[in-house]
């Protein structure tokens, strides 16, 4: 049978990854199912010669869908969009849509990608082990103060208002790793620290949470 | 026609993330006023531009009463709002790599270079910082190559100016100019570059032709 149903999409992920837990949430949302592939980061699994065929850029997340490759997270969340419209991840109003482009890209490239782990390598290196901690505490921070004024006039039951939109699948993987991986203080940052107990209890965003995935190291 | 309605642009002229909003103003033919902010003289810390934009950055877009910031978001805006001289391409997979090309240049290179992040660096690297932002930017180079050059015509992603030049022009003259980076490990890029420079909209939006350009630099 060879029906649209049974052609299953597939993600190469890794499970502590925040670019990939944002895609996980996105297909989570949209109720679709798919084919988890794990590379394993910590191994170099990503710039192995059959990952490198698929993204040549060797990050994850990347997602398969039929005949096409693609790549980067918000490529592929806007490519999900645009072909499952069930559950749209961008508002219609253009000025909310706006506030929904913003708090992503402070997050992906005001706050990840200062702290990701080539960043930590390259600093652990160059600096000491003990510097990393201070660095990456430092650009959440930066990057926290400035989502926290960018959405007070915003938020609702969820970042920019009663439902799920762009935002939210962006701040949730990024305020998991700030408060149980890098030990920042819930209480300094009351809108993030109310959003981010919403998302837990959000069986989307549970799901997806790296702890769940078939690679997860407990 | 929108006539009275402004759209206003907050930017640096060597900012290249600046200079990627320019151009795709430029591009689509919609007038602007320009409002310098002097990041040498800090003027992005002062508490009216702070209420623009929390994370201090240019360029800021505001377009009637929409306050948008990071050019990644501002682009998108802009893109969905006046769909004259669409800058991103219908079929979904030249889409989703414009989007990805972008989002290379807006994550994984310019923030490792931009100059507040440098100045940090500097506080613990001391002498390195200048080292680091060449080896980011050769990272993402060598990615961008990848991506393109199966696929590049006249522009990145073909015949038709879209995103990926967009984010590009600026990105790689910052890269010659700032930060020394030899081009010819990267044929698709530096053709691409030197078909920019013959871009009537590469001018108008090239610092040199701002406002706010000085004689002598820093």
């Amino acid at each position: 049978m060879a029906s649209e149903q049974n052609k299953k999409l597939k993600l190469y992920s890794y499970w502590r990854s925040s670019c990939s837990f944002r895609v996980r949430i996105a297909l989570n949302l949209k109720g679709l199912k798919y084919d988890y592939k794990p590379v394993n980061l910590l191994k170099g699994e990503q710039s192995h010669p059959e990952f490198l065929k698929l993204n040549p850029v060797g990050f994850v997340p990347v997602l398969v869908d039929g005949d096409f490759v693609l790549a980067d997270s918000l490529p592929i969340i806007m490519y999900l969009d645009d072909k499952y419209p069930q559950h749209p991840l961008l508002p219609s109003d253009i000025h909310k849509r706006a506030i929904n482009f913003q708090a992503s890209h402070i997050v992906s490239s005001a706050i990840q990608p200062l702290q990701n782990l080539s960043v930590l390598n390259y600093i652990g290196e160059k600096v000491g082990p003990d510097e990393k901690l201070a660095w990456v505490q430092s650009v959440l921070r930066k990057g926290f103060t400035a989502l926290e004024k960018l959405l007070k006039d915003h938020t609702g039951r969820y970042a920019t208002g009663d439902e799920i939109f762009l935002a939210d699948v962006f701040l949730a993987p990024q305020l998991h790793a700030a408060f149980t991986r890098f030990s920042i203080p819930m209480n300094e940052f009351p809108i993030l620290s109310r959003l981010y107990e919403t998302y837990n209890a959000t069986p989307a965003f549970q799901e997806a949470l790296p702890q769940n995935q078939p690679d997860a190291v407990q | 026609m929108g006539i009275g309605r402004k759209v206003v642009l907050y930017s640096y002229w060597l900012s290249s993330c600046s200079w990627r909003i320019r151009f795709a103003l430029s591009h689509k033919g919609i007038p602007y006023e320009y409002k310098a902010v002097d990041l040498v003289k800090g003027e992005q810390f002062s508490p009216e531009f702070e209420k623009l934009n929390p994370l201090h950055c240019v360029p800021v877009l505001v377009d009637d009463n929409v306050v948008v910031s990071d050019s990644y978001a501002i682009f998108l805006h802009l893109e969905q709002k006046y769909t004259r001289k669409p800058l991103l391409p219908v079929d979904p997979q030249i889409r989703a790599l414009n989007l990805q090309i972008a989002s290379v240049i807006n994550s994984s290179i310019q923030p490792h270079h931009m100059i507040g992040a440098l100045k940090d660096m500097e506080k613990m690297f001391g002498a390195e910082t200048k080292q680091w932002a060449q080896y980011k930017i050769d990272k993402g180079f060598l990615a961008l190559e990848k991506l393109t050059k199966n696929v590049a015509g006249t522009y990145a992603t073909g015949e038709r100016i879209y995103m990926a030049d967009v984010f590009l022009a600026p990105q790689i003259m910052q890269a010659v100019n700032r930060f020394d980076i030899d081009m010819s490990k990267y044929p698709t890029l530096r053709k691409l570059s030197e078909t920019y420079k013959g871009l009537a909209e590469f001018h108008a939006s090239s610092p040199q032709s701002q406002p706010d350009a000085c004689t002598t630099v820093d």
